[in-house]
């Protein structure tokens, strides 16, 4: 089976590039940027050492004993959490900041969810002196307030989402058209595996540092690797290098809300249906007449109604299972993690945890989990739903 | 080559053309048909009919609403295929219907091809179909049902690709005036170099200008370079100030026409 994108940006009958006309030259330029640029041993330097000294990897495979223990198996920490600004999100940064400025581009637009996005993408503005303004919904500012601060601090203008659900989708809706409307200066900062081809697979590639250093870190093969589901750029980097290692179990987790029959869901792969959304083609919760759903989720990085076409195609080919847990499930694994280990995650990584429930790995095998973020952004959330 | 109204009328040699923009179910979820008979009794010479959707990627903030509006109205493609289907013996101009790709993949292409020629509908505007995909997967399909595919260039579009688009058209190329989504800026004076270069550039294809028309004066500016304008933002402001539809459309409309035509 092949698993890689084709010359076209289809993954199977998912991906492409279905944009208004408006964006094609933009399109058509990020495409050769990144064509030259990933080849560039000069890329290759600066994004490793940048990965190295200012993001702080590799990220160490913690071997959770007491976790393990309580599962009766071994469990093994990704600890993304640990990079530079709490979450997996800067990897893709870093590899597109360096990109924009290949590009000469000065304005730097993106979208956030959870915050974890923007605060990376503001991040690496600063870095590199770039103008940075970041789309955000209304919904989202209020439950990840304290990201809103950081990336004010860094310097990022944060502008506030009101159309449609003001969540991730409507964010992701404004940068797409502050684009159309700035084609010229501006770069467009995608937080995962979504958006128009090439921005998928610029996103796996960035990414996929992850799964590289779970293979040397590991010695061997894991015999699962679990991570949640909101766009899948955690995910696929995670799965990116096992891809073609048949017997590594590679299971996605997707954000189930309140239940998936509850109608307040994100479960956008056990539950949509094919459509474009964003610039590509893939799977989408839509209404009998082709709207678009509104996501639900506790989590504000999961609660998207479309998935990266990746998954959707290594889900129609079965290469990766997806499973879900819902907003009770991920709370629950979230104060496991915490009492067992110490470790408080992000709302979003606390459903790959729940999934630990949902397999039955036997005694000696080897899980990788995913630990994609830390939790000091859903502290509020976590005040008031576990109550303490 | 597909023959219907919009071929017809495009074979004639009628200037100044004008085009206009509403969404289907605004302000009401029946307006539609009125809209239409009543827009083409003002002298409108073809109506384009936005098919409401979630996430409308090209538009400003105006027709955002005013699909949202329809779409919290309860208008649904289905519904707008029926109204279509009632008024299709008295509409004598061409109509074309403008709408995302997801609400016709949704559908099935081809069965929402040939409704669209049932009901009495020339061609399609899908901002967001490419042309390459639309020429692998859907010329065939259009062909079939004898509807015209509308494509859009932009003043970034390259001259090459204007002519490549120029080739796969069927009726008329689509000038969006500047880089903006729609209604995203006021007229269209930034966009003369650019409408002057196409009319230079003998294209196989009459062009209409769209996005950011809001006056005479700019319908005039597009009518100077291309073969007429396609306004909808504006449009749809004047229909929304309005307690009675019909007023708000002869108003707006006459104050475009005036005594150009
Ligand atoms: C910590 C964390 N994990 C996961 C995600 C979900 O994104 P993705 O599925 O692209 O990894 C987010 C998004 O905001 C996040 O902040």
């Amino acid at each position: 089976m092949n698993f890689k994108i084709s010359e076209s940006g289809y993954y199977g009958e998912f991906g492409g590039s279905y944009i208004p006309e408006l964006l094609l030259p933009n399109i058509e330029e990020l495409k050769s940027a990144f064509k030259r640029i990933v080849e560039s041993t000069s890329f290759q330097r600066d994004f490793s050492k940048l990965l190295k000294e200012y993001v702080g990897r590799p990220t160490p495979l913690y071997y959770a004993r007491r976790l393990s223990a309580h599962y009766n198996t071994n469990i093994y920490l990704k600890r993304e959490d640990l990079c530079h600004t709490g979450a997996h999100k800067i990897n893709n940064t870093i590899g597109q900041i360096l990109l924009a400025q290949e590009m000469n581009k000065k304005r730097i637009i993106a979208e956030t969810g959870a915050g974890q996005h923007g605060v990376a993408t503001a991040t690496v503005c600063a870095l590199m002196g770039l103008k940075c303004i970041v789309y955000m919904g209304e919904v989202d500012m209020e439950r990840q307030a304290p990201n809103v601060k950081r990336m004010q601090m860094l310097g990022a203008e944060v502008r506030a989402v009101h159309s449609g659900t003001k969540t991730l989708k409507d964010a992701t809706n404004e940068a797409i058209r502050d684009w159309i409307n700035h084609p010229e200066e501006t770069y467009y900062l995608i937080g995962s595996v979504v958006g128009p081809h090439p921005y998928p697979h610029i996103v796996s590639i960035f990414q996929s540092v992850i799964g590289d250093e779970i293979k040397k870190q590991l010695q061997q093969s894991p015999d699962y690797i679990l991570a949640c589901v909101g766009g899948g750029s955690n995910a696929i980097g995670a799965f990116y290098p096992f891809l073609d290692d048949e017997t590594v179990k590679l299971i996605g987790v997707e954000a189930a809300g309140l239940g998936l029959q509850s109608g307040k869901t994100a479960a956008t792969l056990t539950l949509g249906s094919t459509g474009v959304l964003h610039g590509s083609k893939s799977k989408l919760i839509q209404t009998e007449d082709g709207q678009v759903v509104e996501p639900y989720s506790i989590s504000a990085g999961l609660d998207y109604p479309g998935v990266g076409p990746v998954h959707a195609f290594l889900d129609q080919c079965g290469r990766v299972e997806y499973k879900n847990a819902t907003d009770e499930e991920a709370l629950i694994a979230a104060g496991l993690l915490t009492r067992l280990e110490g470790i408080i995650p992000a709302l979003e990584s606390a459903h790959a945890f729940a999934a630990l429930e949902k397999i039955n790995p036997l005694a000696d095998e080897n899980i990788v989990v995913n630990l994609s973020g830390r939790g000091d952004k859903d502290m509020e959330t976590y005040q008031q739903k576990l109550k303490f | 080559m597909e023959r219907n109204k919009l071929s017809d009328l495009l074979q004639t040699d009628k200037k100044n053309l004008l085009n206009i923009y509403s969404t289907a179910g605004y302000p009401a979820i029946d307006d539609t048909s009125n809209i239409i008979l009543n827009a083409m009794n003002s002298g409108v010479d073809m109506m384009e009919i936005g098919i409401p959707f979630s996430d409308p990627l090209a538009d400003g903030p105006v027709i955002q609403q005013s699909s949202q509006k329809a779409l919290n109205n309860g208008m649904t493609l289905e519904l707008l295929f029926e109204q279509l289907n009632e008024i299709k013996n008295k509409v004598n101009i061409p109509l074309l219907l403008m709408g995302y790709y997801n609400s016709i993949l949704n559908y099935g292409t081809e069965e929402f091809c040939k409704k669209c020629q049932m009901v009495g509908i020339s061609g399609l505007i899908i901002p967001d179909l490419p042309l390459e995909v639309f020429q692998s997967e859907y010329e065939d399909v259009f062909k079939k049902y004898q509807l015209h595919n509308i494509l859009l260039i932009t003043p970034q579009t390259t001259d090459d690709r204007v002519k490549k688009i120029d080739n796969a058209s069927t009726a008329f190329i689509y000038a969006v005036s500047s880089a903006s989504t729609t209604g995203t800026k006021t007229g269209i004076s930034d966009s003369t170099a650019f409408l002057e270069k196409l009319s230079q550039m003998h294209l196989k294809h009459p062009v209409l200008t769209g996005f950011n028309i809001n006056n005479r004066d700019a319908y005039l500016q597009a009518c100077k370079y291309t073969r007429g304008a396609i306004i909808g933002s504006a449009f749809i402001k004047a229909i929304s100030n309005n307690v009675k539809l019909a007023d708000g459309i002869n108003i707006f409309l006459s104050s475009i026409i005036q005594a150009s035509k």
